[in-house]
Parts: structure tokens; C-alpha cells; sequence
């Protein structure tokens, strides 16, 4: 379940950051209305804040898989030493 | 060597001890007897001798066990491969490649003839493992497992990293540390292999394929320095068809930077050590929300710009707008203006025709027949005709008599 939610979120970022490129040289191209102009300015913070969300979520995890003769995988945290 | 070929026989006991007489019947052997003979006679005479020759009569590669010769300029020697020794040969044995073999001779009964079993060999020249490689590399690249266009991209941001590799080497530790650094909230997912050693190939092989079904977004496959020899599972070609069939792109990460293995060349990306692979396969978390925060800042200046030169134009626009009574003045005067024009002219074209109408009566009165009347003379008409020869009328006539004041009716007599 968090696997796919994390999926998403990576699109998410890649995605969110051309649009927020994209809002940021339409709206410096200067030839927008000015009504224009502010949806586009709205845009771009909404896609700015779904790029920060992206990038700070929480601490990652590091796992240890094992596929064992059964099939059945074992899954343990494992430790890195600095 | 080859004097101790003639001594061979020379332990073999005479046919019967109590016949010193040579004119008696030989003994007959068997054939079975002599060969068994001659194998325990060369049997044990050559073992652990090392040949060199050219290989030649190769039968047929695919076979189990591997039968060819071995030849020089003028001489064959028969030469057979078991396929426990075959498999542990790196390489490929190939006609007429020069080898340096190492094992025994043997004679075998049934076929009667004398052999050269093989134990080990190594190309002559090069290395054995160098001549494995480029073997392997000749073939893979033949079938394209190399190919640019089969090369998967590297994803810009994963969110789940798998390794491949020994999980108390030198390599797991600094790819754990670098992705952390780089990017705190990533997930590191590690499978476990040996990477050296007896089996090393088939584990990190398995390894991968199990990981790929993992739902990581990109996987590192590797381990840290070592001789060729060490880092020999990631030239194996059971480990580059496991990577080439992962569906999940593959950076490869062997020993060092000088260290090319045949992973390297399946692999989507290489990566010269294990932390480079780690460098490669996710960006700097800082860098991207500064350039994040970057951009949001051109957003806002952009619209600061907007806003701004919004409001200079409606300023001035706001100057060119005026009020409308200044428009209705001016037209008013303009009115005056053009009223006053028309008087001016209405005025100088009546007095214009004032004196015109008196030049021109001038001119008539000073032309009018009235004015010869005035000085005595007389118009004389008949029926309206002005009579000018007094010889058109006759006695009896009424003509009319014009003079300066009214006209009178006369009777010519």
C-alpha cells in the first residue's frame, strides 16, 4: 500500500517540477493578461508545494531481503555502520 | 621424457621366468592381456606433466566431454577433456588455439588407444580469465547485450533503491552511506549475494532476478575491489543475462575504476565503484529543493514584474484619459470660430455685389437710349419697329414718338 503511494509521489515530483518550469517561463515571458498571470502564479505555487512534499518525507528505510528455499522472503531492517 | 618412454617396457616381465631359451614358443597375449598391460605400464608414468600443443581434430564442442588432439610440427598426441574439469575452464577451447595442458597420460583398453587426459589448461599467452572475457564479450555483443538502444534510462528521482552485494562488504556500507547523505528519505532495499567464490555467479545472478520483482525503481549490482580473480562472477555470463533480463534499469558498480567487467557492458549504466553508483543513481536532496525554491522565486518575481508593469500602464493611461468637457469647450470655440468666419464672408460678398450692382447701373445709364432722349432726341416706332428710313412709311401712317419724357402718337402728313 505505501509502495504505491510512494510511486506515485516520485511521478509526482518529476512531473511537478516541469510544471512549475513551465509556469515560471510563462509567466517571466511577460505576455500574459494579468488575470492570467495570477492563475499561472497560483499554478506554480501548487506545483512548488507538491515538489517540496515530494522531497521531504520522512527518514527512508534500509531492508534486507532474502527469497528463501520455500519461496516465502524474509525482510529485516539492516544496519549500516558509519 | 621420451627416455623414459623406452625404459617403459623394459619392467615388464619376460613372458615365462623359466624360458631362457629363445627358440621356444613366444607366449600369445591376449589382446585384453596386453592392454591392460600397457595401461598399468604407462599409468602413473606421466602424471602431473604439463603439454603444449596446437588444438586440432576437435570433434564436437557440444559434447560432454571434450576429445581432440594435440599437435606440433610433426607429431599428435590424442587428448581428452571430462566435463568436470570442461566446466571449471573459464574459456572456450576452440581448433587450433595453442593451450598449455596440464594432466596425465592414460590408455584407454577399449578404444586402444593412448591419451592425454586434460585437467587444466590456459591459453597459451594470454591469460586463461582475459581469454574467457573476450570470448564472452565477442559473444554477448554479438547478440546485441550490449546495444545503446537496449539501454534502460536511469529514473531522475528513485524512491527505492535496490543492491545486489555482499552484505558485510565494503561495498553495501558505502552505498548505504552515500544515498543517505544525498537523499535522506530514500528506501535502500539490499538482496543479499556472495560475490566471490565457488557459486558466486549463480547467487548474484538469482539475487537479481528476485530483486526485480521487488518493485524497486533502479537496482545497483556490484561489490568492491579485488584481484580478476575475486571480482570473477560479474564476468560470468549466467550474471549478464540476469541483468540484461531485469526489467528494472541496472547500474553496474565492480571493484574500481580500472575494473571493466562484462556487468559493466550489459549494464544500463556503469559506475566506476560501488559510491559512484550510488552518486549516479540519486540527485542531491538540497540541491533540488534549492532549485525548487529557485524557481518559485522567479514565480514570484515574475508576477511582481507583471503587476507592476500592469500598474505603470494603467497610470498612464489613466493621464490620457480626460475629462470630456474640455472636448465641448473646444467645440464650442470652434463653432464661434467657424460662425464668425461665415458672418465675415456673408458680409464681404453682399457689399461686394452693392458696388457691382452700382457699377453696373453706371454702365447702363450711361448706355440707356434714355439718356440720347435726354438731350432732345426722338424715337420714332411703327407697330414696334424702330423706323430708320423715312421712306418706309407713307402718307397716312400712325407712328409712335418716343422722346426724353413719355411718347406721343403722331400721323404722317
Amino acid at each position: 500500500m505505501t509502495e504505491k503511494k510512494r510511486e506515485t509521489s516520485e511521478i509526482g515530483f518529476e512531473k511537478s517540477l516541469e510544471q512549475l518550469e513551465s509556469s515560471v517561463k510563462k509567466l517571466e515571458s511577460g505576455t500574459l493578461t494579468l488575470d492570467d498571470s495570477l492563475k499561472v502564479f497560483e499554478e506554480g505555487v501548487t506545483w512548488s508545494r507538491k515538489c517540496e512534499a515530494a522531497l521531504t518525507t520522512a527518514q527512508g528505510k534500509i531492508e534486507k531481503l532474502i527469497q528463501k528455499e520455500d519461496g516465502t522472503v524474509s525482510k529485516t531492517p539492516f544496519e549500516v555502520e558509519d | 621424457m621420451s627416455g623414459d618412454l623406452l625404459d617403459l617396457f623394459s619392467d615388464i616381465p619376460p613372458p615365462e621366468e623359466d624360458a631362457p631359451v629363445p627358440q621356444k614358443t613366444p607366449r600369445v597375449w591376449s589382446v585384453t592381456d596386453i592392454t591392460h598391460a600397457i595401461r598399468e605400464q604407462l599409468e602413473g608414468k606421466f602424471l602431473n606433466i604439463w603439454v603444449c600443443g596446437e588444438v586440432t581434430d576437435f570433434r564436437n564442442p557440444n559434447l560432454s566431454h571434450w576429445y581432440f588432439s594435440l599437435k606440433d610440427a610433426d607429431n599428435k598426441l590424442s587428448a581428452v577433456m571430462y566435463n568436470r574439469e570442461k566446466s571449471k575452464i573459464k574459456f572456450k577451447v576452440e581448433q587450433g588455439m595453442e593451450l598449455v595442458c596440464y594432466g596425465k597420460v592414460s590408455f584407454w583398453p577399449k578404444g586402444g588407444v593412448c591419451q592425454f587426459v586434460i585437467e587444466d589448461c590456459e591459453p597459451k599467452g594470454v591469460g586463461a580469465l582475459q581469454l574467457a572475457f573476450e570470448q564472452l564479450k565477442q559473444k554477448l555483443l554479438a547478440e546485441g547485450l550490449f546495444d545503446k538502444s537496449r539501454k534502460k534510462p536511469i529514473p531522475f528521482l528513485p524512491r527505492r533503491v535496490g543492491v545486489v552485494t555482499s552484505p558485510t562488504g565494503a561495498a553495501i556500507r558505502d552505498i548505504c552511506n552515500v544515498l543517505r547523505r544525498r537523499f535522506p528519505s530514500i528506501d535502500i532495499v539490499l538482496v543479499p549475494a556472495r560475490v566471490q567464490g565457488e557459486g558466486a555467479a549463480a547467487d548474484v545472478a538469482r539475487a537479481i532476478a528476485f530483486l526485480d520483482t521487488q518493485d524497486v525503481d533502479v537496482m545497483i549490482v556490484g561489490r568492491g575491489g579485488g584481484s580478476i580473480e575475486d571480482l570473477w562472477a560479474f564476468n560470468e555470463e549466467i550474471v549478464a543475462r540476469a541483468i540484461f533480463a531485469a526489467a528494472a534499469p541496472v547500474v553496474s558498480a565492480v571493484g574500481h575504476e580500472i575494473d571493466y567487467t562484462i556487468a559493466d557492458f550489459v549494464a544500463d549504466l556503469r559506475a566506476a565503484t560501488p559510491s559512484a553508483a550510488a552518486e549516479l543513481v540519486v540527485p542531491v536532496q538540497a540541491e533540488l529543493l534549492q532549485s525548487v525554491w529557485e524557481r518559485r522565486r522567479r514565480l514570484a518575481n515574475g508576477l511582481r514584474a507583471m503587476v507592476s508593469r500592469s500598474t505603470e500602464r494603467l497610470h498612464h493611461l489613466r493621464q490620457r484619459l480626460r475629462f470630456p468637457q474640455n472636448r465641448i469647450t473646444d467645440g464650442y470655440q470652434w463653432v464661434d470660430n467657424l460662425r464668425e468666419r461665415l458672418q465675415r464672408a456673408m458680409q464681404h460678398g453682399i457689399e461686394h455685389r452693392h458696388q457691382q450692382v452700382a457699377h453696373w447701373a453706371a454702365q447702363l445709364q450711361h448706355l440707356s437710349p434714355l439718356a440720347v432722349l435726354a438731350k432732345g432726341y426722338a424715337v420714332v416706332q411703327k407697330k414696334g419697329l424702330v423706323v430708320r428710313d423715312a421712306a418706309t412709311l407713307k402718307t397716312g401712317d400712325i407712328i409712335d414718338v418716343r422722346v426724353e419724357k413719355g411718347s406721343l402718337e403722331a400721323k404722317v402728313i
